[in-house]
């Protein structure tokens, strides 16, 4: 004679049927945006079949069902440490960049700009699988084209000299930015030494 | 056997040429990480070349960080799918492309020079929602999958 144990199945029953109810309407996919190392936060645009939704302040959440309805949340570092963490944890090192620059109508580098050479063999040290891109650049003196090439000239100037410092040539590209890129923003036909100069970026 | 000497072979060979002319390459790898490339399944570490169309998969104990050519970072934590489906970068002017998938699983990333250049030219897409980049950080968690 116990009459509430049928009660106790039935709600059991009803639990279990309002769980799954649950777990099936539970968002599927979570976009969270990150502030920058650099302190800014960029944007992300999130579109679905349900919509669309912009993200543009630290740690703007978006939780996305399968029926791609799209619900704002907010998360903060801890959050998404907690979610995020092994992927966080597997980033790659940022890459970071040394200036280099030339002597004044020559290919040879500046004394200082041989002596960022241990600062970046230290650098590569630090890095699993280092690898360098070295990125030429020009002030707006002359054609686009004429720069282009004249950019890649002294990446390649570079490339050697790190070569000739020890820095296997095969962890090094060249590329060439020509004018598009100046340090000091300048109109045309500017002579300009602070752009006439070489990225060293260590990745 | 021969295939497998081949294999290997193959694998040892490119740990530089990796960087020539790859979509990217792999600096961090942690437990089972394989990179399926049409037929072919190996297995990525360090050094690993990414290419375009390469399907990136980490196994339960798995995590791994990619560097693209444009300095983009991806990195998944574990049972997480990625697919690279297209990857350009032209480094003289940074006009670009990359288009990936989140399969499944986790994934950070970090947009990188094509971002910057063209809003628009990077996107992310999940099972259920496409992600447009315009310069930024963030995370994405696609969930379970269907794998």
């Amino acid at each position: 004679m116990h009459p509430a144990i049928p009660i106790i199945i039935i709600s059991t029953i009803v639990a279990l049927t309002a769980k799954e109810e649950k777990v099936a309407e539970k968002p599927r996919e979570h976009v969270v945006l990150v502030p920058g190392a650099d302190g800014k936060t960029g944007a992300v645009v999130i579109k679905s079949a349900g919509g669309e939704m912009v993200l543009d302040r630290p740690y703007a959440g978006a939780d996305i069902s399968a029926g791609g309805a799209i619900a704002p949340s907010q998360a903060d570092a801890e959050k998404v440490r907690e979610r995020f963490g092994a992927a966080l944890e597997a980033q790659p090192p940022r890459p970071v960049s040394f200036l280099v620059y030339f002597v004044t109508n020559s290919d040879e580098l500046t004394p200082e700009s041989r002596q960022s050479f241990d600062q970046i063999k230290a650098e590569l040290a630090k890095r699993p699988v280092p690898d360098v891109i070295v990125i030429g650049h020009t002030d707006r003196v002359g054609a686009v084209e004429y720069n282009d090439k004249l950019s890649l000239v002294r990446a390649r100037a570079v490339r050697d000299a790190l070569v000739a410092a020890g820095i296997p040539a095969g962890h090094i590209q060249e590329a060439g930015r020509g004018e598009r890129e100046p340090l000091v923003p300048t109109a045309d036909e500017v002579a300009e030494p602070r752009n006439r100069r070489v990225e060293i970026n260590v990745r | 056997m021969m295939k497998a000497l081949l294999l290997v072979a193959g694998l040892a060979l490119p740990l530089v040429a990796a960087a020539a002319e790859s979509a990217g390459v792999v600096k961090t790898a942690k437990g089972s990480v394989t990179i399926q490339r049409g037929a072919e399944k190996i297995a990525a570490s360090p050094g690993s070349a990414v290419e375009a169309a390469d399907r990136i998969a980490t196994g339960a104990d798995g995590s791994v960080g990619i560097i693209l050519r444009d300095n983009t970072l991806l990195s998944a934590g574990p049972n997480s799918t990625l697919v690279l489906e297209r990857f350009a970068f032209d480094s003289t002017t940074h006009a670009g492309t990359i288009d990936a998938t989140v399969k499944r699983g986790t994934l950070s990333v970090v947009s990188g020079k094509i971002a910057k250049q063209s809003p628009g030219a990077v996107q992310f897409r999940t099972p259920n929602a496409i992600l447009g980049v315009r310069g930024t950080e963030f995370v994405i968690d696609a969930g379970p999958g269907e794998e």
